[in-house]
């Protein structure tokens, strides 16, 4: 029998799942979208990944999760570890390169770049306040556009002549692009614009005023897209690497963590049993702390949210 | 009958209600405590790119004139804030509101004869005297408190049983406000002291330290800031915080020469507001030897943002972690948890790859 590590990274648009081994090596690995229900995407992703082991002996024994859904899918799984998807994808991409000293992610939701020396992480930044520059954004264009978001690299590799879009802002950004096209931009030269724009969005914004060294790895998500690989290289002048694997570091990451974990006796038949979550307003003060409580086969297990005691909802 | 209201700023409405109460003898109910609810109406009224602690305030003015104060007190201070007063005082009187408004600092300077003859027109029979030892008393007060808070933050995240220290402090202030002697005062201040020190703790000699330094409300002000404190103690960090009323009132101006001197390499002059004081505590911190620093403002807050490019600069020179937040209404507590996380492992990878290093040599 081979033990194994179960990894999961549920992000706001995608949900990851690996299994590893001892030695790292990825044993069964799944990626789906997480259509804003991260317990049934989750589900769905113990689904693939119980068939790809069914043939071999492997009993997983250890369960990590990360992503913005963390907290959630953890208490459901009852993981032995729920970390931030900084330190995760920080541990997951040192595991396979560990002479890198940039890590570039930019995802659905968010981005990030954490910067490596040593192998260790001496700095992070992550984007505030907007999700200007990230793989939503360039979706809801694509769709303006109406191309599907996975041909964006490739039509915006047969641009000679990028169109200049502003990249400071994402609102800017997309008036830029409809003036763009009303005056007669090539198509593509508008795409390969926007990919640049998403490029320097990100090196001015998230990492403004960061020392960019080389190795640089790009992954997440919109790494998919060679355009904005392609326009990262121009801009920084050097070799951008992508992995085949990029958008499961932290899957990868949150996995090799959970190898250190006290092991605990993990059964897909979680897969079968019936989770709701409930928000509750407590009603005790003005602040209404907004309260999830999470019933397992109509069971509480756990709820949070409540800013003081009073808010405490009784486990039944 | 006048009822005298004003707005929040973390623990300090006791020692300021007491004050009040003691010098105008009318009633003094400070505005209710901070909640969504506070801030949701404050960014309801408040111009939209002014900064957070504004809507804050103007949030409890509105709470407190529901609650049916007519009497409104605030503060001024060194950068955009001291319009506030003026801006939040049109924006109530255009909603509808009848009050009576009073700055207790203009034009930056806190003027003792002005602020008397400014109480003598609430509280006629006012004698100097009774005001200048409610002065006094108060500024005791603040004195004392945030010495305990100093101790406060130091032990906090290492408390055997759950929320001793709170407790404590709870105490100590319902105490500090039952007396009217300023000797006594400091008496109770010694024995809290002692009593503050005796708290079970569990601290290892080689804990994480964090210095939270940044705008002065976001760092006083826990609602404002999410509660970062809290978060931290909960990761057994020790905190330094050098913002406090205390430094506000009286350290900063003799204080100015000093830092001046002190961040030379990196500024000439003053930043403005708090702005200078960040950049020599960054140096400051670093000296210590600080785990790593926190720099807290609100969104848009110019000082600050001038600072920032110089914290940079002296964090990449000596390879100190910080980490920026930047608060406004809309900014989720989920991201910010996320953040504090990742610092806090970036901070441990840092000691353990140090401890590493120093056993090999």
């Amino acid at each position: 029998m081979t033990k194994g590590y179960l990894g999961i990274d549920i992000g706001s648009i995608s949900t990851k799942g690996v299994i590893i081994d001892r030695e790292n090596h990825i044993l069964a690995s799944c990626y789906l979208w997480t259509e804003g229900n991260p317990i049934r995407a989750v589900k769905k992703v113990l689904k693939r990944l119980q068939k790809q082991i069914e043939k071999e002996d492997v009993q997983v024994v250890s369960v990590g999760t990360t992503g913005s859904a963390r907290k959630l899918i953890g208490t459901i799984l009852k993981a032995s570890i729920i970390k931030n998807e900084i330190t995760a994808h920080a541990i997951g991409t040192l595991s396979k390169y560990p002479n890198v000293k940039t890590i570039i992610e930019i995802g659905g939701q968010d981005s990030k770049i954490i910067l490596i020396r040593d192998g260790i992480v001496i700095d992070y930044a992550m984007n505030t306040l907007c999700a200007a520059g990230t793989g939503s954004f360039l979706s809801s264009q694509a769709k303006r556009l109406g191309v599907e978001v996975e041909d964006f690299g490739n039509i915006a590799l047969t641009s000679n002549n990028p169109a200049l879009i502003a990249a400071r802002c994402t609102v800017f950004a997309e008036s830029d692009l409809v003036h763009k096209a009303q005056i007669g931009y090539q198509r593509n030269d508008i795409i390969a614009g926007l990919c640049r724009s998403v490029a320097l969005n990100y090196l001015n914004n998230v990492a403004k005023g960061k020392k960019i060294l080389e190795p640089i790895i790009f992954q997440g998500g919109v790494s998919k897209n060679i355009g904005v690989v392609d326009a990262f290289e121009k801009i920084l002048n050097t070799k951008v690497i992508t992995d085949e694997n990029g958008h499961f570091m932290g899957a990868l990451g949150v996995a090799i963590l959970a190898q250190k974990e006290k092991e605990i006796s993990f059964s897909f038949d979680v897969i079968q049993d019936d989770f709701q979550t409930t928000s509750i307003h407590c009603p005790h003060c003005p602040n209404h702390c907004e309260i999830i409580c999470v019933n397992e086969n109509g069971k509480l297990i756990d709820s949070w949210g409540n800013r003081c005691e009073r808010g405490k909802v009784p486990a039944n | 009958m006048k009822i005298i209201s004003f707005p929040h700023l973390g623990d300090y409405y006791i020692p300021l209600s007491l004050f009040l109460k003691r010098t105008t003898n009318q009633v003094v109910i400070p505005a209710p405590p901070i909640t969504k609810k506070t801030i949701e109406i404050g960014s309801k009224y408040a111009p939209d790119s002014v900064c957070i602690p504004f809507k804050y305030n103007l949030g409890n003015f509105i709470e407190s004139l529901e609650n049916g104060a007519n009497v409104l007190f605030t503060a001024g201070g060194g950068c955009r804030y001291r319009y506030y007063a003026e801006v939040s005082e049109v924006i109530l009187r255009d909603l509808g509101y009848d009050f009576d408004f009073y700055k207790l600092i203009s034009q930056d300077h806190l003027r003792l004869k002005e602020i008397y003859f400014l109480f003598k027109e609430l509280n006629p029979s006012l004698r100097f005297f009774t005001f200048f030892h409610n002065l006094l008393y108060t500024i005791f007060f603040i004195w004392d408190m945030d010495k305990i808070d100093k101790i406060i933050r130091k032990n906090i995240g290492f408390e055997s049983n759950k929320n001793d220290h709170d407790h404590l402090k709870k105490k100590m202030l319902k105490e500090f406000s039952h007396t009217n002697s300023i000797l006594k005062l400091n008496l109770l201040y010694f024995k809290y002291k002692h009593q503050f020190k005796k708290i079970p703790i569990h601290k290892p000699k080689q804990c994480l330290k964090v210095g939270i330094i940044g705008e002065l409300y976001t760092a006083m002000e826990p609602f404002s800031s999410y509660f970062l404190e809290k978060e931290l103690a909960k990761m057994n960090i020790e905190i330094k915080r050098y913002t406090n009323l205390s430094y506000l009132l009286w350290q900063k101006s003799w204080m100015k020469h000093h830092m001046l001197h002190v961040s030379r390499k990196y500024c000439k002059y003053p930043l403005g507001a708090d702005g200078l004081d960040n950049v020599y505590r960054t140096i400051q911190l670093i000296k210590k030897n600080y785990d790593g620093i926190i720099h807290t403002k609100p969104f848009g807050c110019t000082p600050e943002i001038g600072a920032i490019p110089i914290i940079q600069k002296i964090c990449e020179e000596k390879e100190e972690p910080i980490l920026f937040f930047s608060y406004d209404v809309e900014t989720s507590d989920e991201g910010i948890k996320t953040r504090l996380e990742a610092f806090y492992d970036l901070l441990n990878i840092r000691r353990d790859y140090h401890d590493k290093r120093i056993s090999r040599d």
